[in-house]
């Protein structure tokens, strides 16, 4: 449009002049004068929805009151943020959405940790004047991983906006129109049957308890209670990152040791570390890899730990199934291992062996369920997955003091993992995992740097061309599914050979993932900066290893000799791998 | 001129050629309409009725017209016969039998049937029908002074004042700037002459030849080109029409929608072939200088719009949209233009994509309004035949074309950002602005969007130029504003009058009056944006800040009139049900708020209602009008505002005395049965639903009103008129 | 939900979307799409509208979406008449609610439903722009004139008998 020098316009907030830039809303600049206008339906990595109004404010010489988030400044403008009439306004909108919100916040999954009743707290609702008709909705609990509870739902579209936006899934739109809208999938059909990926950013983004991970809470306290049963825990690579801001520590801060001891003192019987099954799986993906390098075939690689990508996969871009790894995720890789290598090696009957996953992510608890990674009686190799959340509610549920428990180590042989593994959380990570085992055994050299900084992604889509033993290796990685499509269409194009893609449905790789803490005072859901933070904490922990790669973690060479005979062996492919297929209804790209 | 102008008198000759060659000038025309209303009414039976007597009779000097609609409504099906030179006579509510007496009395035996024309008139035949310009902007008296004048004079000529039918018309727009008052204008029927005078020795010489000797007073005669001529010539002797100022509407009844030719040849494409030798600039400055403003109800200055999108960016795609999505309850406005008269919004909006530089047009029309797009269609694949649309437009270089998009039944796609979306085939709910349509419109580029009033005024502002336009009207509302008028009104119709006439020349003059000797309570405009005004502001001139300050708006021009026997709490709870259900359901205010408004107004129509309640009603609509999202939710709170501002005697009675006194609200209706006039016939008793009516055979019936639930069923069954409502 | 068939779009919809495809942004053809299934089958089937949103492109979820929004769009088969009670200004000014009243309790069937036997709908139309001969019912595509709510059980009598109105 115009590309005139960017200026500064000066205009008065509450009698106080503020310089900002051209194009700032006046949202944007009430926050650098320290005033943090109320919102609701606004979010910054969206698109602007401007719809619940709470964020309004008196503009002098304007009739209505104007949306902050949406309206930029201009000079010599005059805004009020919390006239009386203001104040009354606000008030009053918050209660309209009460009013048709049901009155159930103590039995409420996000009491204490809700963005409308944070509001109507901090806004000073204290009566209702306007109750009458409110709106019925069946809860609906299809789905593996999201329950969906159109009850609660106030209409902001945030959940609309990261399905289409972000993720370009689209499942999710408004249904019908008025006091009767809906947010649904296509004809308010269950999500189970919808092409909904699962990966849970519905839930993160939802400001209240409309979108809500199925909980695997009870049955894993049943199995801790159960003294026949042998309950063996994993957790994430992401995990550990985030874990903590549940207890109010900051965004950023490690937590792996605590969380090991935590597990313990809840009963697990056995704590290993999905890291190791990250290291296993590449070692696996890197043969695959170099195998594919050579006949030329099925290339670029598409990695497979991300199960809300590979729904993605099925659903939207079944083409493309022959080029992805067949390496199960690191978590199901590992709970096959405790099943299998673990159960052999000690005897314990598969029977009483209950495996929980802790994750970041919801779209693991459709994962296990998938009949590939059904064990042959049909029982899932992994019992139950717990997200962050989750776990976090269990440990705060037992009156653990989390920040203040001495750092456990975890157990072994599963519990060991390389620096390579660690990184498995952020996006890019698995890529320079992969590319840290597969450039030396290409060359067949020692790696001199090991910090593949070019594949580091801070955006949601990243490409890279590296010289390795002589051959152009042309990477990408992306996360979010748009950046996906956005990449599969550009191989579908032909223009260039890529050769290795890491794909994460969620932005930001698994720390960004559906099943990770609502965000902590200060900072909103999808904030980059906390997705940096969390990124900086596994860089770290990956730094302070000895060992960084893979294919060096001595415990994983073990398993090979003893157990799996060599990577891609036709063990290994029978336990360590899986295969996809086109899934309906389809996807439109 | 240049090449489009050539090409345009080359198009306007063959067409012209072809008229005369045709003979028709010298044919009797009967028109029957052919618009929506007129074929609801039975006009398509009336006119095959017509087509096979002509067969039969096999006359040859008589053609069967069809035309859009006069907006004469209430009288429908309405039928015109033109005999070459003499008075045009129109027939109204025109049945199968009333054809077979037209046709035999008026056409075969050249009697025109008196008992059956519209507006019946006394059956005397006058020898001549006068119609003097009386706008109230030239005439403060309306022409009464003028008429005392002429018929005294008349009188004293020893020409005998009965022998003439005088009107008093509206402006016909034929004066030069300046000489507002200075000069009046008389046209004679059935000549058809147009005299033009300045003082009362003028007067005295025309009347002396035309009146007197009946010759024509060539001096007097004007030739001046008077765009509303073809309509007066043939509607101006009925008071519903002369008192009118048709410049959209001009068209409307008087030519075959379906024609090119008639468009043509009734000035029809000379303004865009003048506009596309020049300047676009020059038009988007015409436009300004008009002081044409948006006739969908904001009322933004059209010229500015145009500029905003022409000059906002280098886009080099920008796009033209109609407005034809009339959603309010109550307006047939733009069905009727659009039905009868399409090629001038297609002209429009032509003059319009050249001014800022739009490639492609979208007509955005209702779907229930299937006639309309039909006829839309076939105008614009006709256009596009004569190279009026598509590549190079009268060989002047410019490319143009059109398309119909239709809408499905949403109120709030009249919403400019909530109608984009649903071009763009998506769910039309409103987004934030800026960006404004002129900014960033259709797929994100510049977009001008207007409504088919606005668009059917720019050929006319073409033709005429700014200043002409600018003449009529007040200082701030140029040009004139189409009214539907319905209701409690004698005369329901469309109409079309300069703005600033007041709502008491609409409502009496033109609709009528009131029907059945009832008094008129209120005005309710806008729809449900609007509010209703009480009948003490019945002297408003109507012009959008005018009806602003009274607590209403122009809006899209439905007017509904409203007599005692409208309770206005129940007619604001109908305005608030339709918002309500309207509501696209994106911004909080209009979703919530709304409904719970609704809530509230059915406890007070159910005599539930307290003084508390008032209060809410208040603070959230007042709250819905600051807060909402788009235009549809600000303005939804204002028929129950403007009513309660105005008739809140009316909610304390609902709520104090449970009494509603226009007996609208079922639930406070009180049903009796009257012992003097009740025989026992037990039909009331059988046919109550919840048999709460008690009482032998030949006994007198007790209703037991705990247990009615006012369903008035006794009272429709009841032979006796036993049945009170109270 | 209820389908009225198994098989896919007929041809000359399905020509009339790849032509649509072929447009300059084919998305935005979808209302006129359901337009035209709905003109042809009389409502919008799921499987009518999953078909639509594959060959148009467009998501499932946006196809139901559009829909649903509009009121104009049927989900449901409607019956053999479809009587809609015009409830503009005009009309309810002149006692449409009574009329509506009158064909509820004739038929013994809400707005928007359809009787048991399949033979009538009943339907609300926004304003339909005849004002002037309010109120207004229209049964498919007949246009009744100012109605009262007594004429009502002998309209559909007349409906019924096959009188007037095509079915």
């Amino acid at each position: 449009m115009k590309d005139n020098a960017m200026k500064n316009i000066e205009l008065t907030i509450d009698n106080t002049t503020v310089s900002v830039p051209e194009g700032t809303t006046i949202m944007e600049a009430a926050e650098t004068i320290g005033i943090k206008i109320p919102r609701l339906c606004y979010h910054p990595d969206l698109s602007l929805e401007g719809a619940c109004r709470v964020c309004i404010v008196e503009v002098q010489g304007s009739r209505n009151y104007l949306p902050s988030c949406a309206t930029r400044v201009q000079d010599g403008m005059k805004v009020r943020t919390n006239s009386p009439e203001i104040r009354q306004a606000r008030r009053d909108l918050i209660e309209l959405i009460l009013d048709n919100h049901p009155r159930e916040c103590q039995t409420c999954e996000r009491d204490g940790n809700c963005e409308l009743q944070d509001l109507a707290y901090s806004l000073g609702v204290r009566e209702r004047l306007f109750e009458g008709k409110r709106k019925a909705h069946e809860i609906e609990r299809s789905s593996a991983s999201v329950i969906r509870d159109a009850e609660k739902c106030i209409l902001c579209r945030r959940c609309v906006r990261v399905c289409s936006e972000i993720q370009g899934i689209h499942n999710l739109s408004q249904l019908y129109r008025g006091f009767d809208t809906v947010v649904a999938p296509a004809y308010e059909g269950p999500m189970a049957e919808s092409v909904c990926i699962n990966c849970g950013q519905c839930i993160n983004v939802c400001p209240v308890a409309s979108f809500l991970e199925k909980s695997s809470t009870e049955p894993v306290w049943a199995a801790l209670a159960d003294p026949n049963k042998h309950v063996m825990v994993q957790i994430a690579p992401s995990i550990r990152a985030a874990i903590a801001e549940g207890f109010n520590a900051p965004p950023g801060t490690p937590a792996t040791g605590q969380t090991v001891t935590a597990l313990r003192r809840l009963g697990f019987d056995v704590v290993f570390d999905t890291n190791f099954g990250a290291d296993l799986t590449i070692v696996e993906e890197a043969h695959e890899f170099m195998e594919r390098l050579k006949t030329g075939k099925n290339l670029p690689l598409l990695t497979s730990c991300s199960p809300g990508w590979i729904k993605f996969l099925e659903h939207f871009y079944p083409e493309f199934i022959p080029n992805a790894s067949s390496c199960k995720s690191p978590m199901q890789m590992l709970s096959t291992l405790m099943k299998t290598f673990y159960a052999e090696k000690t005897g314990i009957s598969v029977r009483d062996i209950y495996v929980v996953g802790i994750m970041p992510c919801v779209a693991k608890k459709f994962e296990i369920e998938r009949p590939e990674h059904l064990m042959p009686d049909g029982t899932p190799y992994t019992d139950a997955v717990l997200t962050t959340r989750e776990l976090i509610w269990m440990i705060k549920a037992y009156g653990i003091d989390f920040m203040n428990l001495p750092e456990g180590e975890f157990d072994n042989p599963l519990g060991y993992s390389t620096g390579a593994a660690d990184i498995f959380g952020t996006t890019g990570g698995v890529m320079e995992a992969a590319l840290r085992t597969a450039a030396e055994k290409l060359t067949g050299q020692p790696l001199a740097h090991l910090d593949f900084k070019e594949v580091r992604a801070v955006s949601g889509l990243k490409e890279a061309s590296l010289e390795i033993a002589g051959q152009k290796i042309n990477v990408a990685v992306a996360n979010g599914l748009n950046n996906a499509k956005t990449i599969l269409e550009k191989v579908k194009a032909g223009k260039k050979q890529y050769h290795l893609i890491e794909l994460m449905a969620c932005p930001g790789g698994c720390i960004g993932g559906g099943g990770q803490p609502y965000p902590p005072e200060g900072h909103y859901v999808l904030d980059p900066e906390v997705i940096r933070l969390r990124a900086n904490a596994l860089y770290t922990i990956d730094e302070r290893k000895t060992i960084r790669k893979s294919h060096e973690n001595p415990f994983i060479q073990t398993l090979y000799e003893e157990y799996l005979e060599k990577p891609g062996s036709h063990k290994a492919h029978e336990i360590l791998h899986t295969s996809y297929s086109p899934r309906e209804p389809k996807g439109i790209k | 001129m240049g090449q489009a102008f050539d090409f345009y008198q080359i198009l306007f000759d063959q067409h012209n050629h072809a008229y005369e060659a045709s003979g028709e000038k010298d044919k009797i025309i009967i028109q029957v309409g052919a618009a929506t209303c007129e074929i609801a009414a039975g006009a398509d039976p009336v006119a095959r009725e017509f087509e096979k007597l002509i067969q039969a009779s096999g006359r040859k000097d008589i053609l069967l017209k069809r035309v859009g609609c006069t907006g004469r409504c209430a009288r429908e099906p309405v039928v015109g016969v033109f005999v070459p030179g003499g008075m045009p006579v129109k027939y109204e509510q025109v049945t199968l039998a009333k054809v077979q007496t037209i046709f035999q009395t008026h056409l075969q035996q050249g009697q025109p049937v008196a008992e059956l024309m519209l507006d019946k008139k006394t059956g005397k035949f006058y020898e001549y029908v006068v119609i003097l310009c009386s706008s109230g902007q030239c005439s403060p008296s309306g022409g009464k002074q003028l008429e005392t004048k002429l018929r005294s004079r008349l009188h004293a000529r020893g020409v005998d004042p009965q022998s003439i039918r005088l009107f008093h018309g509206g402006c016909m727009g034929l004066c030069p700037a300046g000489s507002k008052g200075k000069q009046r204008v008389m046209m004679v029927f059935p000549e058809k002459i147009l005299y033009l005078f300045h003082n009362d020795q003028e007067l005295d010489e025309i009347i002396d030849l035309q009146f007197a000797r009946h010759q024509t007073a060539e001096k007097y005669i004007t030739h001046a080109d008077f765009i509303t001529e073809q309509f007066f010539r043939l509607y101006g002797d009925v008071a519903f029409f002369n008192k009118q100022t048709r410049l959209t509407l001009r068209n409307s009844g008087l030519v075959d929608p379906e024609s090119l030719s008639d468009y043509i040849r009734n000035k029809g494409y000379e303004a865009l072939a003048r506009v596309l030798d020049g300047d676009p600039g020059f038009v988007i400055d015409e436009i300004t200088r008009s002081g044409l403003r948006g006739r969908g109800g904001g009322g933004f200055p059209t010229g500015v719009k145009w500029k905003n999108a022409r000059t906002y960016s280098n886009d080099p795609i920008r796009y033209v949209v109609c407005n034809a999505d009339e959603g309010d309850p109550g307006a047939f406005m733009d069905r009727s233009a659009l039905e009868g008269d399409p090629y001038i919004i297609i002209e429009g909006m032509t003059i319009g994509g050249f001014a800022v530089g739009a490639q492609r047009g979208y007509l955005y029309v209702r779907a229930e309004y299937p006639l309309a797009i039909k006829r839309l269609e076939m105008a614009i694949e006709n256009a596009g035949k004569h190279q009026l649309l598509g590549k190079n437009i009268m060989n002047s270089g410019f490319d143009f074309d059109l398309e119909i998009r239709l809408g499905a039944g949403a109120f709030v796609c009249g919403e400019e950002t909530a109608l984009m979306y649903s071009i763009e085939g998506k769910r039309g709910q409103p987004r934030i602005r800026p960006p404004y349509p002129t900014q960033a419109g259709l797929w994100g580029h510049p977009t001008v969007i207007n409504n088919v009033e606005t668009w059917a005024n720019v050929p006319t502002i073409m033709l005429f130029g700014a200043d002409w336009f600018s003449r009529l009207g007040t200082e701030k509302s140029k040009g004139t504003k189409v009214f539907a008028l319905a209701g409690k009104v004698n005369n329901t119709g469309l109409v079309e009058v300069p703005m600033g006439t007041t709502l008491r020349d609409i409502i009496e003059d033109i609709g009528g009056g009131i029907p059945n000797g009832k008094q008129l309570k209120a005005i309710q405009t806008g729809g449900p944006s609007g509010g209703c005004i009480p009948a003490s502001r019945i002297d408003t001139p109507v012009d959008y800040e005018n009806l602003a300050a009274i607590g209403s708006i122009m809006g899209s021009g439905g007017m509904i009139v409203l007599d005692e026997d409208d309770c206005m709490v129940a007619t604001a709870k109908f305005f608030l049900e339709f918002t309500q259900s309207e509501s696209c359901g994106k911004c909080v205010p209009c979703r919530e708020g709304t409904l719970r408004m609704l809530e509230i107004l059915e406890r007070i129509t159910c005599g539930k209602g307290t003084h508390e309640d008032l209060d809410k009603l208040e603070r959230l609509g007042r709250l819905i009008q600051k807060t909402s999202l788009c235009g549809l939710g600000q303005t939804a709170p204002n028929p129950v505002l403007s009513a309660l501002e105005n008739f809140r005697e009316e909610f304390i009675q609902h709520i104090d005395e449970k009494r509603c006194a226009a007996h609208q609200c079922q639930q406070l209706i009180r049903y009796e049965i009257d012992a003097e006039k009740c025989v026992g016939c037990t039909l009331c008793a059988r046919r109550c639903p919840v048999s709460c009516i008690s009482g032998k055979a030949k006994e007198v019936h007790v209703i037991d009103q705990d247990k009615c639930i006012k369903c008035g069923e006794c009272y429709n069954v009841c032979k006796f008129d036993a049945v009170m409502k109270n | 939900m209820a389908t009225a068939t198994k098989d896919g779009l007929e041809s000359d919809i399905v020509k009339f979307i790849s032509q649509c495809r072929k447009k300059e942004h084919p998305e935005s053809y979808l209302i006129a799409v359901l337009h035209k299934v709905q003109e042809k089958y009389g409502y919008l089937s799921q499987d009518h509208m999953n078909e639509v949103a594959q060959r148009l492109q467009v998501p499932t979820s946006t196809v139901s979406g559009v829909a649903t929004f509009y009121h104009f769009f049927r989900l449901r088969p409607r019956g053999k008449y479809a009587i809609s009670v015009c409830l503009g200004t005009a009309c309810f000014v002149k006692g449409a609610d009574k009329v509506l009243n009158a064909f509820q309790t004739e038929l013994g069937i809400e707005m928007g439903e359809t009787t048991a036997d399949g033979l009538f709908s009943l339907e609300n139309t926004r304003c339909l722009g005849v004002c002037a001969l309010a109120p207004v019912v229209t049964i498919n595509d007949t246009v009744y004139s100012k109605v009262t709510a007594n004429q009502v059980p002998e309209l559909i009598r007349q409906v019924k008998s096959g009188k007037n109105v095509e079915g």
